[in-house]
């Protein structure tokens, strides 16, 4: 599992660090924790568009988002 | 209700915004001037005796509306997070740059739309400025910028802009500690509690559809998202519908409200904003915003808003609003004087260095 550490990181920064992954690791399962609700969506509305399918889980500061 | 759900429910949270500052422009703020988060923080500065500009001066409810009205939202939807620790010091500098470059052109970029609405061609020059120093800051962005992380720390820390508000808002009502311009734009203003109850909503709504007018380019270029843009579309269709209802729609680069022709400095003036709004991740409004739901770091960005506003003024830096000559004075063509055109200058050169200096490159 390819890991991205995207907490604390302003916009668009997250969602940067997420298709760079993507493209690199397009075929693992990429791992992205993220610390704001907004962050979140925007990884999970990225990755969805992408065609891939997440889950969302809430961690104690943040949410750790699974990208198959 | 998620309002970012989908381009249905974006495009109403657009419409929803517009519809708020349809009805403020209705109730008196300045034309062309419905919302507009420089020049209401300019204001609110000037009310402070921050600077001494008499024709703005004015404690604008709406801005204290607006970071109460995302606070109270994120805190009921369990959105709040107080952090800290992101390159304060450099947001604060961004801040400033923001609001030199809005007042170079006399507009933060909401007003940019609310201008284009109302036929302002002055406010589509600007718009190319804008896109371009989005665009740069993407550059940046690709090429590795960061302003780091932001940390969680005590719940505290992001409560004390929105009761600073608050006192603010209590101590503009109760006392006369604070100014109000007899004349010109600071004169000009919806009725107390419209203006407010106007913030708290835009805030709120603005805080659910994360409305951000340089992330509807910035996502356009990276990312191939219109998401945000259309939010702004729904601003812009209703300022367009109430524009031309009540007559004030008019098509030129002349004998606009509080605006001039100077084409090169309201270009420059939004590219250092547009620049600047990327590297800070997020437009004066969205700074509000974050600000609101307890990003200590965007209250600084705010902080170097404000003092930003009062450098400007003390310093001559605003742009001067374009005038007809009068029976009393010769027409003045306006813009920013040397003093802002130089600072206009100096802002980009110091975006440059922030943006694409290498060590601002990511490990």
């Amino acid at each position: 599992m390819y890991e991205v550490d995207a907490r604390g990181l302003s916009c668009p920064e997250p969602v940067m660090l997420t298709q760079a992954a993507l493209k690199s690791h397009g075929n693992d399962t990429v791992k992205v924790l993220v610390t704001e609700p907004h962050s979140k969506a925007n990884v999970e509305k990225f990755a969805r568009s992408q065609g891939k399918t997440v889950t969302v889980t809430e961690t104690g500061d943040g949410f750790e988002l699974i990208i198959q | 209700m998620n309002l970012t759900a989908n381009k249905k429910t974006l495009a109403l949270s657009g419409v929803l915004l517009g519809a708020i500052a349809a009805v403020l422009a209705y109730m008196g703020n300045p034309k062309n001037m419905a919302m507009c988060i420089a020049c209401f923080i300019r204001d609110t500065a000037g009310a402070m005796k921050l600077h001494q500009a008499a024709v703005v001066q004015y404690v604008r409810p709406e801005i204290i509306g607006i970071i109460c009205g995302a606070f109270l939202i994120a805190v009921v939807t369990k959105e709040y997070r107080s952090t800290a620790g992101s390159s304060p010091m450099v947001r604060f500098v961004l801040g400033m740059i923001m609001m030199i470059g809005s007042l170079a052109f006399l507009g933060c970029p909401l007003r940019m739309v609310l201008r284009m609405a109302a036929g302002d061609l002055n406010a589509y020059v600007a718009l190319i400025g804008f896109v371009a120093g989005v665009f740069t800051g993407t550059l940046a962005l690709k090429r590795g910028f960061s302003l780091g992380r932001a940390y969680t720390v005590d719940k505290a820390s992001g409560t004390i802009l929105p009761i600073a508000m608050v006192v603010l808002f209590v101590l503009s009502l109760t006392t006369t500690l604070f100014v109000s311009s007899e004349k010109g734009p600071g004169s000009m203003h919806a009725p107390v509690f419209i203006a407010l109850i106007g913030g708290l909503l835009f805030g709120a709504i603005a805080q659910k559809c994360r409305s951000c007018f340089a992330g509807c380019v910035r996502d356009i270029i990276l990312m191939k998202n219109f998401d945000l843009l259309t939010i702004v579309g729904g601003i812009f269709v209703v300022m367009v519908i109430y524009n031309i209802a009540t007559g004030n729609f008019n098509l030129s680069f002349t004998g606009q409200p509080v605006a001039h022709a100077q084409h090169i400095w309201n270009i420059l003036g939004m590219y250092a904003v547009g620049f600047a709004a990327v590297l800070a991740g997020g437009c004066p409004l969205r700074q509000l915003v974050l600000a609101g739901q307890g990003s200590s770091d965007s209250a600084v960005t705010f902080l170097g808003l404000f003092v930003g506003a009062a450098f400007c003024h003390n310093f001559g830096l605003a742009g001067v609003a374009a005038a007809a000559a009068t029976a009393d004075a010769p027409a003045v063509a306006g813009g920013p004087g040397i003093n802002g055109q130089v600072a206009v200058i100096a802002c980009i050169v110091i975006l440059f260095i922030i943006g694409f200096m290498p060590k601002n490159k990511k490990n």
